[in-house]
Order: structure tokens, then sequence, then C-alpha cells
């Protein structure tokens, strides 16, 4: 398996993990507060949309040139990577509260406990829009993670390989603990998934417009280092004002 | 029309996100390479240059309206 490749499948888990374990969070929400029934058949509603979506997108993609395909979605990615590493910079830095699962399934939880039962099509109707767009809009990004990594590097199946086993992962540990995950270091893996993102932004971008890179596919390495390094010197930077400005706040109190 | 604003918005949301401004200058980044790779001069330096400074900016802007 090449650099490239290896950096895809590790990107899509790394990132749809991410993605499972807020899906988890709401699926488990509905589940306990409405019902198994409408939870399950939200979760199965939102799996068929995302699929057909993989199914209809995934070889439309392939038919576009390659320079084309990896300008569009390197300069995607790169914008969509820095969305991430931004967040996961500022939590990190203090500046932005910490993703706390334990908590939105709490919230979660009273909202739908507090909901009224409607019945539709035989199921109550709050459990399921729960689950099915809780799951629909965290499964979109893995959806958008997968066919956009993996046609720019030119195999959507190993890309879809990772998710799988993300997918297969979580979804265990959630049936055999039934609670939120929040014992995964998920801002960690954010700010990972950040990285990657960024990382095969700016490659595939500057391959797409043109340019050639000293070393070739191996130059992805290089690039790699270089985010996780500024991306490092910007937290610890950020640590230190935020710390300066708490402490001047505490001496004029 | 306000389904079709509604969908716009989930994609702005998703792309684009909190700061628009990163999209603009991504996309001018991208555009000088284009420029640069086309008039055969040296271009794979300008996006490790560019993003950094990007994501200090928007780190900054945030960090500002928080």
């Amino acid at each position: 398996m090449s650099t490239g490749d290896s950096f895809l499948v590790l990107s899509a888990f790394l990132a749809s993990g991410v993605e499972f374990v807020e899906a988890l969070t709401i699926v488990l929400a509905a589940g306990l507060a409405r019902g198994w029934r409408p939870s399950l058949a939200g979760l199965g509603a939102a799996t068929v949309v995302l699929a057909v979506t993989v199914a209809v997108l995934g070889p439309a993609l392939t038919v576009i040139p390659l320079q084309a395909l990896r300008l569009v979605v390197g300069a995607l990615l790169l914008v969509f990577g820095l969305q991430w590493l931004r967040k996961a910079i500022l939590r990190a830095s203090g500046y932005k509260a910490l993703h706390d699962e334990d908590a939105i399934f709490a919230r979660e939880l009273a909202d739908a406990r507090g909901a009224a039962h409607v019945e539709r099509a035989g199921v109550d109707w709050y459990g399921f829009t729960l689950s099915f767009k809780g799951v629909l809009l965290e499964g979109l990004e893995v959806v958008f993670i997968v066919l956009t990594f993996g046609s720019a590097q030119g195999s959507i199946p190993l890309a879809a390989v990772g998710a799988a086993a993300a997918l297969v992962l979580v979804a265990g540990v959630g049936i055999a603990v039934r609670a939120p995950l929040a014992r995964v270091p998920e801002n960690a893996m954010k700010f990972a998934v950040g990285v990657m993102l960024t990382t095969f932004g700016i490659f595939w971008s500057a391959e797409g417009a043109g340019a050639d890179w000293p070393g070739s596919d191996a130059a992805l390495l290089g690039v790699l280092g270089f985010v996780i390094l500024f991306s490092l010197v910007f937290v610890r930077l950020l640590r230190r004002e935020r710390r300066s400005v708490v402490l001047a706040v505490e001496v004029e109190a | 029309m306000s389904r079709l604003a509604a969908f716009g918005r989930f994609w702005w949301d998703f792309v684009i996100g909190d700061d628009w401004l990163v999209a603009v200058l991504v996309a001018a980044a991208i555009g000088a390479t284009a420029v640069l790779a086309a008039a055969s001069i040296a271009a794979w330096w300008l996006l490790p240059v560019a993003v950094p400074l990007v994501l200090w900016l928007s780190l900054r802007r945030a960090i500002r309206s928080a």
C-alpha cells in the first residue's frame, strides 16, 4: 500500500469515526427516550439515503478528468479541513469549549423526553426524525470525505474500507456499552482529521492547479509534517496568549 | 423558496463554515498557483506559505469575535 493509500484509509477511518460517535449519541438519545423502533427505523432510512448518494455520485466522479477533480476536491478539502483545524486549535488553546458527548447526550435526551407523541406510518415521528436527521447530517460528512478522498486518490473502495471499519468499531462499542462514547478522544481525533484534510487539500489543489511537487507523492509526508508543525505552534501561541489574558483579568479583579 | 434557501444555507454552512474569508483566500491562493504554473514558474511552495497565514488570520478573527 502506498503512502497516499495509507493516508487515505486512515483519514477516512478517523473522520468517519468522529462523525459516527456523534451520530451514535443521537441514535442512543432517540432510542432511550422514544423507543428503539423509531430510532432504528430512522437510522435505517438515513443509511439507505446515504448509500444511494454514494452509489449515484461515486461512479459519476470517476468520469471527471483527474487533474480537474484534484483541483476542485483539493480546494473543497482545504476549505473544509481549515474549518476543522480552526475549531480544533481554538478548543485545544482554550478559546472554545471542548466537545462534550455526555452533555450533548443529556440535552438530546431531555428534548426527546419532552416532545409530544405523534405517530406516523406506525412509528413515533419525533424519535424517527431525530434519529434520521442526526444520522443523515453526520453521515453526509462521511460521504463527502469518502467520495472526495477516494476519487482524488483513485480508490473510492479503499476510502469506504476506512469508513466501514470506523462504523463497525463505533457501532460495536455502542451496542456493548449503550451509552455515549464520552471517553473517545474526540477533540484529538478532530485535530488529526483537520490536519489530514488540510494536508490532502494543499497537495491536491496545488497539483490540480498545475504545480509539480518536488519528490512527487513523497512530498505528501513533508506537507503533513509542515501542517502538524504550524498547527501545534498556533496552539502553543494561543494558549500562552489566553493564559496571559486570564492572568491579567485575575490581577485586575 | 424557503426550502431552497435552507438547502443553500446547509451547503454554505457545510463547506464554507464560520469564516467565508478562508474560502476566498484559499481560492485566491489556488488561482495564483495556477497562474505561476501556467507561466512555467515553480508554484508548489505558494499554498504551504499561504495556508498557515490564512489559518492564523481566521483564528484571530474568531478570537476577536468571541
